[in-house]
């Protein structure tokens, strides 16, 4: 009988009492003794040059301890990058200087200035406004294409022009593709935007920096999804900390989705002003700052075009896409448009040539990084639009289309022809189980109901694939990445018996301290409730990569897989002595060992006991005590696929359009704990059908942002988002990690939105507005309506 | 928010009295005026509350007319008009969220006169009557323009008296991010003909479609008016939407509002 606790049980979150009675620990509920507040002074123009600050009245107003400018940090570094692509001609991309406070120009709204520390945050605030900073205002340049004109404003003076990277992949394959495009039968086109987007954590940003002078350490409490990468980033970039003087903390963090992901100059910030000043130093984001210093998602703009032989097979792809940087690189921003988008064009299908090309480009406007899904959202929206579109002008059934060109089954492992090894997928059976829960049957009486109440009813699908569980460091290294993607854990076994797990991931909402105790538990078999979850602090987590791109499980719990095999089999090797018998004979099973074949066992605590205690213990052979390290580096990516159906209906008078139903047949591989993955992807599928339907992140020609609260950036609301059907009964286990587990925490964000435009653009069809080919994310009645009228 | 002085007088003399020192102004539901404070856009140096002054505060019925207070939530409205105006009610319903309509007030939304707030739709579609601590105001003379109104500097409203309709409705199209009207239209017939205003669409801020009245008022069906437009002119164009866009929807949201009263 499976454990109620083990794996495959949906275990309530345990974390979620705390959560849900206001007792979570977050970073803005960490207040230190004789703690000082910052306030940034954040540019409000786009692009222009800085002339002069004068702070002189600012400093003399009460409780404000200092101003500090660019100057103040002259002998720190600026903050890093992670990731360096190489361009299609061989070179590095250009990577500008990206300083903690502005130096000489500041180059998109929010660009923090000066920062003003006092005794309150009002005071700081106050004090502010009291600065006088003389801008000589310059031209900024907001779109993609106008920033790659020849006499186009620069963002950074020191660059060559606005252009980060030009990036061919494959590009030994461009001929060979264009040649097909040449023979092609068929050729389907396709420009589209992938909408910029603000990420919007329930919980702003928060950073408390302590400095503690007799021991020369510091410590930083900040909202991060990997406290280790920022004590690697900031401590040997940025502020010259070794690693055993710096601490950082990520208590309870309330979401991420991506943009907690990165190291900011505000965490900088207080790490090196608390030190300056002597005084605990905290910040915390408003939701104003947060949407003009938080690092957008997305924003790409994309032609992508499509060659299909006289059977409709796919038989070459090619793509150009602009992808939008913002007015600096931020950590992970130049990987997402490339490896983690390129990498995925060939999505479910068997297209043999594929040629992607992506040019990054700086514009005066927030950065833009990772976004729940990054670059495999974009790579998904682009593919499955243009399959389905394919499918119009050809007049053949979109279902079958995609079916024709999916991998098989029994294809797998399969090369793709942009890098990557899908290692195990079954794309017909994800397919097939949609299909079957969607009704389709009942699909044209639910049109003609609709019909009758003047609705247009339309149906769309969309497949996806994504490349999860980031990353084989070695792999990624040769693409430029500068950091590892392995993942760490410690289990330390205590004397009674219960287990105290320390991972490098981080939850900020997943689920991990559920989860992967039902993992230590289910293979150990002792209760999930004698174990403990401990994450999110470089002084007693061993040095470990983070969550982001669905890889807590998948690499994350691997790492507590190995660490406690690494247990169990000391264990067993106490055991054995305690039982007089060979470690080989040993069996544990429920939470007891035993000698194999006989009825001499001994419970868990009774080993773990004399592994404490060691009177009664083979001490010239073993050491006393039960606590093992692990470090798991993947050897490949996981492959998590899945096909979603989306119903809507749709006002003709208005054009708005309202989500009737939505199905998700996913294969995440095993599956740990049902209800937390159920969650995820409905969490997925709310940003996915916000995306497509409600938010977008727009800037004026000026570069000011007109979504800059929720009066203008629509985030969805429970009644936007309903009638999911969530299932993940297709199952085929991931090759090659000790779970056989793919990651789920992306998908939803991934599949949705094609499937919501797929099925506006069907609705449009059966009504015979057929002259729509597409229209560009967000979906508002706006921009339905006029598309349906232009 | 800067500091200002707090005070929560009992009577209108009282208040009308505190509103007569400098930067003094009033506060009702603050869900309009704290969040301008919050974001340092607004900076009194009086807050003067409204909400402690009992005959700001209830819904009567006064013959044909019904009387709500200046200070009256719209989730009192909500509840107390039903029975004498139930489109007033249902349009009181559809504001903002529950926390917004347990705070918010008529008397607020009136004085500030949001270009998208659904109340003026309601007072300038009945011809209601803005009474002040000094005057009455006609609706037709009291909406001025996007967030400007008949208001003298210190003068606030008491109450707000409607003529309460044969027949009534309010049709909004919600803006997604804000879900105040990104166009509404508001309509009402009376034994002397059907008045009709639009909120949320145009530069000037709430408006009368007088097409659509006089067509209406000849014949009170959505069909009536199937065949006017209203002009893009002078119409708000924004992310939410282009100015034809909101054209287009005054007539669909009128007849909406038609087809619903019935
Ligand atoms: C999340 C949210 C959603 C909302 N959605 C909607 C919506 O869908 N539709 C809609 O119409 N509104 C909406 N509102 C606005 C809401 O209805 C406000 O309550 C209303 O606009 C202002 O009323 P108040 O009582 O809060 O006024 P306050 O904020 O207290 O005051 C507003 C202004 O009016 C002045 N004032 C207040 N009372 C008087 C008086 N009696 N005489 C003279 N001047 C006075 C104040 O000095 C201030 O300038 C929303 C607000 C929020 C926060």
């Amino acid at each position: 009988m499976p454990k109620d606790d083990g794996i495959g049980a949906s275990v309530k979150r345990r974390e979620d009492t705390r959560f849900l009675t206001g007792n979570g620990k977050y970073t803005d509920d960490i207040n230190l003794r004789g703690q000082t507040y910052v306030h940034f002074l954040r540019s409000d123009v786009a692009h222009g040059r800085i002339k002069g600050i004068d702070a002189s009245a600012a400093e003399a107003m009460d409780g404000v301890l200092k101003v500090f400018t660019a100057a103040d940090f002259a002998s720190a570094g600026g903050i890093p990058c992670g990731w360096q692509v190489t361009d299609r001609f061989g070179n590095p991309m250009q990577e500008p200087k990206h300083p903690i406070l502005a130096e000489g120009k500041v180059r998109h709204v929010g660009d923090p200035i000066c920062a003003v520390v006092a005794e309150t945050y009002a005071q700081a605030r106050d004090a502010a406004e009291a600065i006088e900073v003389d801008i000589e205002e310059l031209e900024p340049v907001v779109d993609m294409v106008r920033a790659l004109e020849p006499d186009a404003p620069k963002v950074h003076d020191d660059l060559t022009s606005n252009l980060c990277y030009d990036w061919g992949f494959v590009e030994d394959n461009k001929a060979a593709v264009n040649e097909a495009f040449e023979k092609a039968a068929h050729v389907v086109s396709l420009e589209l935007t992938n909408n910029r987007l603000v990420a919007n954590p329930m919980e702003p940003r928060v950073a408390v920096g302590d400095y503690d002078p007799w021991g020369d350490s510091h410590t930083l409490y900040t909202t991060s999804q990997n406290p280790h990468v920022i004590r690697l980033l900031m401590g040997a970039f940025v502020l010259n900390i070794p690693e055993h003087k710096l601490r950082v903390v990520a208590p309870d963090v309330g979401g991420g989705f991506g943009s907690k992901i990165y190291h900011y100059a505000e965490e900088a910030f207080c790490t090196y002003a608390a030190k300056v000043l002597k005084r605990p130093v905290k910040w915390t984001s408003s939701r104003s700052e947060a949407f003009i210093s938080d690092a957008h998602g997305r924003d790409h703009k994309t032609k992508i075009e499509l060659a299909l032989d006289a059977d409709h097979n796919f038989i070459a792809l090619r793509t150009e896409t602009y992808a939008n940087m913002g007015a600096y690189l931020s950590t992970f921003a130049p990987s997402i448009p490339t490896w983690l988008h390129g990498t995925l064009m060939a999505g479910n299908y068997k297209t043999p040539l594929i040629y992607v090309n992506v040019k990054a480009v700086f514009t005066n406007t927030v950065p833009v990084d990772a976004y729940r899904g990054a670059g495999r959202p974009e790579a998904t929206f682009q593919i499955e639009r243009l399959v389905d579109k394919a499918a119009r002008e050809l007049g053949v059934d979109p279902i079958e289309l995609r079916r024709k060109n999916f991998i098989k089954p029994e294809e797998f492992p399969y090369q793709t022809p942009v890098a990557v090894v899908y290692d195990t997928g079954n794309y017909h059976a994800t397919l097939d189980k949609m299909l079957e829960l969607a009704d389709c049957a009942g699909f044209e009486a639910r049109r003609a109901e609709s019909a009758a109440r003047g609705k247009l009813r339309g149906f769309g699908i969309a497949h996806y694939i994504e490349a999860c569980g980031i990353a084989p460091s070695n792999l990624v290294g040769q693409l430029g990445a500068r950091a590892g993607l392995y993942e760490s854990a410690s289990v330390r076994v205590n004397a009674t018996g219960s287990i105290s797990v320390y991972t490098g991931s981080h939850s900020h909402g997943q689920g991990h301290e559920t989860t992967f105790a039902q993992v230590v538990a289910d293979m150990i078999g002792v209760d999930a409730n004698s174990i403990e979850i401990h994450h999110g602090d470089t002084s007693n987590t061993p040095m470990g990569m983070g969550t982001y791109g669905s890889r807590s499980l998948a690499v994350g719990g691997s790492a507590i897989v190995k660490a406690t095999n690494k247990v169990i089999d000391k264990a067993k090797k106490i055991a054995a002595h305690l039982l007089e018998a060979a470690p080989e004979d040993i069996e544990l099973k429920d939470g007891k060992f035993s000698v194999a074949g006989t009825d001499k066992s001994v419970d868990w605590s009774g080993v773990t006991l004399a592994a404490y205690v060691p009177h009664n213990y083979p001490l010239e052979d073993l050491e006393p005590g039960l606590e093992e390290t692990a470090f798991y580096d993947p050897s490949n990516f996981t492959y998590p696929s899945g096909a979603y159906g989306c119903e809507i209906e749709l006002d003709p008078e208005t054009g708005k359009i309202d989500i009737l139903r939505f199905i998700a047949a996913d294969d995440f591989g095993n599956i740990v704990n049902p209800m937390i993955v159920e969650g995820q992807v409905h969490g997925g599928l709310a940003q996915g059908i916000g995306q497509a339907l409600l938010e977008n992140c727009v800037y004026d020609d000026q570069g000011q942002l007109l979504s800059g609260s929720y009066m203008d950036y629509a985030m969805p609301r429970a009644d936007d988002v309903r009638g999911f059907t969530v299932d993940h009964s297709c199952i085929t286990p991931c090759t090659h990690n000790p779970l056989g587990v793919k990651g789920c925490g992306e998908a939803g964000a991934i599949g949705s939105p094609p499937a919501v435009v797929n099925a506006a653009i069907d609705a449009l069809h059966r009504a015979g507005h057929t002259h729509v080919k597409h229209i560009d994310m967000p979906l508002t009645p706006s921009r339905v309506w006029a598309a349906m009228n232009g | 928010m800067y500091n200002f002085d707090f005070v929560k007088p009992s009577s209108i003399a009282d208040a009308v009295a505190a509103l007569a020192g400098e930067d003094a102004q009033p506060l009702s539901g603050g869900q309009t005026l704290i969040p301008s404070m919050k974001a340092r856009l607004n900076a009194p140096g009086t807050l003067v509350s409204l909400t402690g002054i009992p005959e700001l505060v209830g819904v009567c019925r006064e013959g044909d007319m019904l009387v709500i207070g200046a200070a009256t939530t719209h989730a009192q409205v909500a509840r107390d008009a039903a029975a004498d105006f139930p489109g007033l009610a249902a349009l009181a319903g559809q504001i903002g969220d529950p926390a917004v309509r347990n705070r918010g007030t008529i008397g607020g939304s009136l004085a500030n006169n949001d270009p998208s707030a659904c109340y003026p739709a309601a007072a300038l579609g009945t011809g209601a009557t803005i009474v002040t601590d000094r005057r009455e105001i006609g609706a037709d003379d009291y909406f001025q323009g996007m967030f400007t109104t008949a208001l003298e500097e210190g003068e606030i409203i008491t109450a707000v008296r409607f003529p309460i309709p044969q027949a009534s409705a309010y049709a909004k199209f919600v803006q997604p991010a804000s879900r105040f009207a990104l166009t509404a239209a508001f309509v009402a017939r009376f034994e002397s003909g059907v008045r009709v205003a639009i909120t949320g669409a145009s530069e000037n801020g709430v408006f009368r479609w007088a097409e659509a009245e006089a067509a209406l008022s000849s014949d009170f069906s959505a069909d009536a008016i199937a065949g006017l437009a209203c002009s893009p002119d002078e119409m708000i164009a924004d992310l939410h939407g282009t100015a034809a866009y909101r054209a287009h929807l005054v007539g669909v949201m009128t007849r909406r509002a038609v087809a619903a009263a019935g």
